[in-house]
């Protein structure tokens, strides 16, 4: 129920805010989907869709710093198997 | 798919999994609240891969098995109207109610349609200005701005033959309810991610204190939920309690601001009927004043609705965490997603139903063995 997916906005297509609309693609497949809840959301960008409503702006950025975790544990892991006897 | 195969990488999935064992020293039960994200853990067997220290605990958020059967069996007496048509969700067309579920009223020819948006039933009744349709609005913080966007959509239109079967709950107060019970066992949390991208994190900050309880914000891919396990497991190795945000990607400290908004105008806090939790104070969310005239409770004679539960079905205890789906003695036996007892099984959500998906071979009669 509370699933989302991201897609990328191709272009807005309504911008009367209770109707505000794109066409969002999900890795090629184009849906229509509401953008009221994301006013400054715009073309390019990657939504999380719910329902037919994007809820949220994928953030790059933070994207990015996810993964730098991921590669700083395995740093670490590296670390502690060099150290290990 | 951009932002989702990256986090699906089995070397890396296998390395995190590593990490999380070198961090743990002594037991921790971790509660997922989502059931989006209890399905993932299942899906993807990442419960398998963790230490025997760490024990993941599903938790009530699978909005179709909390939504009273009261509210189910309304959805079907308003089905049964010759002059309504009910949308829905898919995943509630075969949630039992005391006696029917929504297929069957379907299949005897009430009109009942499932849609993929609050929207299109706002559509459904522009379509169809002869009848009443009737949207049942169930869901948590994540699906709730959708249903006050149909709402205030349909109130724009001055669309007199909408209004909406309205059931929905609020993650926070069923975590104080968790935690707040006396044989509560859970040490952790992976906060829900969506229902975070709509309320923001800091609603959680106060939990977290109160109880002392770290709570950890995350996404559902299964290195979102790993990474937010290894942040769950240091913070209880350390000793900490704080809100950590593992899906900073799509979660912001205070939210959706516009969601936030147009929720406060639409709908106004309630008390709310958990199936399987019973009563829970400020749990839910109605129709405010402004939108009451949109409600089909008020609109409708529905006041002979007499709700009456399965007597076998464990579900209280399995949204609760106290038991998981295989300690159910009617676990693949007698309750199967094709002759559900009760909405764990049926939801897409469910955790009777992920097990049972995604590990037949726990049904009772190969095994008393629950994994």
């Amino acid at each position: 129920m509370c699933l989302a997916v991201p897609g990328e906005i191709l272009e807005i297509t309504e911008e009367d805010p209770l109707a505000r609309q794109a066409k969002v693609s999900f890795g090629g497949l184009v849906k229509p989907v509401s953008l009221a809840l994301l006013p400054e959301a715009c073309a390019g960008e990657y939504v999380l869709v719910h329902a037919g409503v994007a809820i949220s702006v994928v953030d790059a950025e933070e994207a990015e710093k996810t993964l730098e975790y991921l590669r700083e544990i395995d740093e670490l892991n590296e670390l502690e198997d060099g150290a290990s006897p | 798919m951009k932002y989702m195969d990256e986090y699906r990488d089995r070397d890396a999935i296998l390395r995190l999994a590593e990490a999380i064992r070198r961090t743990v020293t002594r037991p921790h039960a971790i509660m997922e609240i989502c059931g989006g994200q209890t399905h993932a853990i299942v899906r993807f067997g990442l419960d398998q891969l963790l230490p025997d220290e760490v024990t993941l605990v599903h938790g009530p958020g699978c909005p179709v098995c909390v939504t009273p059967v009261e509210m189910i069996d309304k959805a079907i007496a308003l089905a049964a109207m010759p002059d309504v048509i009910l949308c829905t969700f898919g995943d509630m067309m075969r949630v039992p109610g005391s006696e029917h579920d929504l297929l069957g009223i379907k299949a005897r020819g009430g009109d009942v349609r499932f849609v993929y948006s609050p929207l299109d039933a706002v559509k459904v009744a522009e379509e169809n200005p002869g009848r009443q349709v009737v949207f049942f609005g169930i869901g948590f913080e994540t699906t709730a701005p959708a249903n006050a966007l149909a709402v205030k959509t349909a109130a724009a239109r001055q669309l007199r033959n909408f209004s909406m079967l309205v059931s929905l709950v609020l993650v926070p107060p069923a975590m104080e309810a968790i935690l707040s019970a006396e044989r509560c066992a859970v040490n952790g949390f992976l906060g829900p991610g969506h229902v975070c991208t709509i309320m923001g994190s800091e609603e959680y900050e106060p939990i977290a204190r109160k109880y002392r309880v770290p709570i950890v914000i995350s996404g559902f891919e299964p290195l979102d939920l790993l990474l937010g396990i290894h942040m769950c497991v240091k913070q209880l190795e350390a000793g900490r309690c704080d809100v950590e945000n593992q899906y900073a990607r799509s979660v912001a400290r205070a939210g959706n601001a516009a969601a936030r908004a147009l929720l406060q105008e639409v709908f106004e806090i309630s008390p709310q009927q958990w199936r399987g939790l019973g009563p829970i104070p400020a749990s839910g969310m109605r129709l405010s004043e402004a939108y009451r005239d949109f409600d089909a409770e008020g609109r409708f004679e529905l006041a002979g609705v007499v709700a009456r539960e399965s007597e076998e079905c464990i579900s209280g205890e399995i949204l609760q965490g106290l038991k998981k789906p295989c300690d159910c003695p009617a676990f693949g036996t007698r309750c199967t997603p094709d002759r559900p007892l009760g909405a764990p099984m049926v939801s897409s959500e469910g955790a009777c139903s992920a097990y049972h998906r995604y590990r037949p071979a726990l049904a009772p009669a190969q095994t008393g063995e629950c994994a």
